[in-house]
């Protein structure tokens, strides 16, 4: 009991990684429609721009000038590569993404060189026992780091004017114009956003690990969340991420007792099992919106 | 006073769509827009309120001006600053805000009298403020054209380009859109009012325009317009009863010659 107790929190805790790059995807995508696969990239670069000023600024002021660098640079990005593609086909902007990603993890990789570069996290690997259940405290860490940063997006889209112009242009772009909301802020601030939540993602991810060259790899499993959440739903995306985090988890705990004929690391490819079962019986995913409509 | 001079409208840098129109609405007058399908009438509002760049138009010509100013090279948020708004064909909500929601989208460029323009909005239309909560989308057809007029009243817009409201709603709900119209404008904004509906848009507007394939062909005074003889049969379907017919006064297009030439 203590056993699934530990691993499904030790799941919340890296499925609240995964939720975090879920909802930079599905802000995009929900902005644009257009699946920007630059996140692994800007997550990768969230964590060794902390990396590098963890030195200096120490850890919390690290990550805050982390995010908000990472944020400038999706805003950067946007501005300078996709703007002009906006109007042109979804699958040519979703393959510059693609081409953004990989030229942009080229120069990083520069930055991290051959050795792993530690973020300097106050967590490390140390365990904390709650109520009789052991779990690492990053995990905990990572668990309600996000869950204050998706209260804060939540209410932000729910109640403030730019959030309530962003779904507006999300669902209509010509009528939002007419209402005189600038399309073109909206899209800006969904770049930074994505780029500000991928960087958050990146320095959770490095926690007691620290970065190489292979990390951004993690970011491949919000695709899976996305998915399973339905491509266009914030909730879905949390709802997602964690979903793949504990299940990613349990896997790895239980999988060698109950069915070792898998192999070894099967819990790395179970986020993508995970979504093809769903896939097979919501094409939608969990909670894509249905379209609303008077009968 | 919202004057356009001479506009050419290109669309894809090919279809010419407006050819040299001109037109002015005066403040606080109610200015009628007649034309068949594919006249222009669309685009001309589009122009105005710099909404071309969607569609991949173009002013090429001529000029929109705001008391003077020109505009057409303003994009859209900074024409509706100025105080011109648009009310899209076909409603265009967004279904999935709520009718509360919807109205503060229309706000967005004059966030510091939501409070007033809301109830301003609820009283000009008590229907919205019944289901405020409510999701849009599932509003009826005649919820919908109100919420889409409340919306662009939000931001207390000096001139409402009205693209026909009165598109698939019954009868009476025409009626009752038609006395909004009158209401709204006695309230100090000035209407353009574009419309297939000629009867509903001559009975409210002090002056009308006709346009055809691209140009204005006719500009008059609505009290004129509504006794002219070519607009009555093909606007208003009101042949001249009585009088035998021939095939040769069914020729249309014969007559309509006569303006475009």
């Amino acid at each position: 009991m203590k056993e699934l107790l530990s691993s499904t929190l030790a799941g919340l805790g890296q499925g609240s990684v995964y939720a975090l790059l879920a909802l930079g995807f599905v802000i995009i995508y929900k902005s644009m429609r257009v699946i920007s696969f630059a996140q692994p990239a800007l997550m990768l670069a969230g964590a060794v721009l902390v990396s590098y000023l963890v030195g200096p600024f120490g850890f919390i002021i690290a990550v805050i000038l982390g995010v908000v660098g990472i944020a400038l640079l999706g805003l950067g990005l946007e501005r300078t590569v996709i703007r002009p593609m906006v109007g042109k086909p979804v699958f040519v902007v979703a393959i510059i993404t693609l081409g953004i990603d990989i030229a942009l993890r080229v120069v990083i990789n520069g930055f991290i060189g051959t050795d792993v570069r530690q973020v300097g996290d106050p967590w490390g690997f140390s365990r904390v026992s709650l109520l009789g259940v052991t779990v690492q405290e990053r995990y905990i860490a990572m668990f309600l780091t996000t869950a204050v940063v998706i209260t804060v997006l939540f209410a932000f889209f729910k109640y403030t004017r730019l959030g309530l112009a962003t779904r507006a242009a999300s669902y209509d772009q010509e009528t939002a114009l007419a209402q005189g909301i600038s399309v073109s802020t909206v899209f800006a601030m969904a770049w930074a956003i994505a780029g500000g939540l991928a960087a958050i993602a990146g320095t959770f991810v490095a926690t007691g690990v620290g970065v190489d060259q292979q990390l951004w790899i993690i970011a491949l499993k919000a695709l899976p969340a996305i998915i399973l959440g339905g491509l266009d739903s914030l909730g879905g995306a949390v709802v997602g991420g964690l979903t793949i985090g504990v299940v990613e988890s349990l896997i790895a705990t239980y999988q060698s007792d109950f069915a070792p004929w898998l192999g070894d690391n099967f819990s790395v490819v179970s986020p993508y099992v995970v979504m093809l079962l769903v896939l097979l019986v919501k094409p939608y995913g969990l909670f894509g919106t249905k379209e609303v409509e008077r009968v | 006073m919202l004057a356009v001079r001479n506009l050419e409208v290109v669309y894809n840098d090919v279809i010419l769509v407006l050819r040299g129109v001109s037109l002015d609405v005066a403040d606080g007058k109610i200015v009628a827009l007649l034309g068949a399908n594919g006249a222009g009438k669309t685009t001309l509002l589009r122009a105005i309120s710099g909404l071309l760049d969607v569609h991949d138009g173009e002013v090429t010509k001529g000029s929109v001006t705001l008391d003077g100013e020109p505009i057409h090279r303003h994009n859209p948020a900074k024409i509706v600053r100025l105080g011109v708004k648009q009310v899209l064909e076909g409603r265009r909500i967004f279904a999935e805000l709520s009718v509360d929601e919807n109205l503060r989208t229309g706000a967005h460029t004059n966030a510091k009298h939501v409070r007033e323009n809301l109830d301003r909005v609820y009283s000009l239309f008590p229907v919205l403020k019944e289901r405020h909560k409510g999701t849009a989308g599932y509003l009826s057809g005649g919820e919908q054209q109100m919420l889409a007029m409340g919306r662009a009243l939000m931001s207390n817009p000096r001139y409402l380009l009205l693209d026909e409201p009165s598109l698939g709603l019954a009868p009476l709900l025409v009626q009752q859109v038609r006395d909004l119209i009158v209401e709204i404008n006695k309230q100090g904004t000035t209407v353009l009012l574009v419309e297939q509906n000629a009867t509903m848009a001559l009975s409210v507007a002090e002056h009308g325009y006709v346009m055809e394939t691209g140009k204005i062909v006719m500009d008059r005074p609505a009290k004129e317009l509504l006794d002219d003889s070519d607009i009555r049969e093909f606007y208003l379907g009101l042949g001249a009863e009585g009088t035998a017919k021939s095939f040769r006064d069914v020729k249309h297009y014969k007559r309509r010659k006569r303006w475009l030439s």
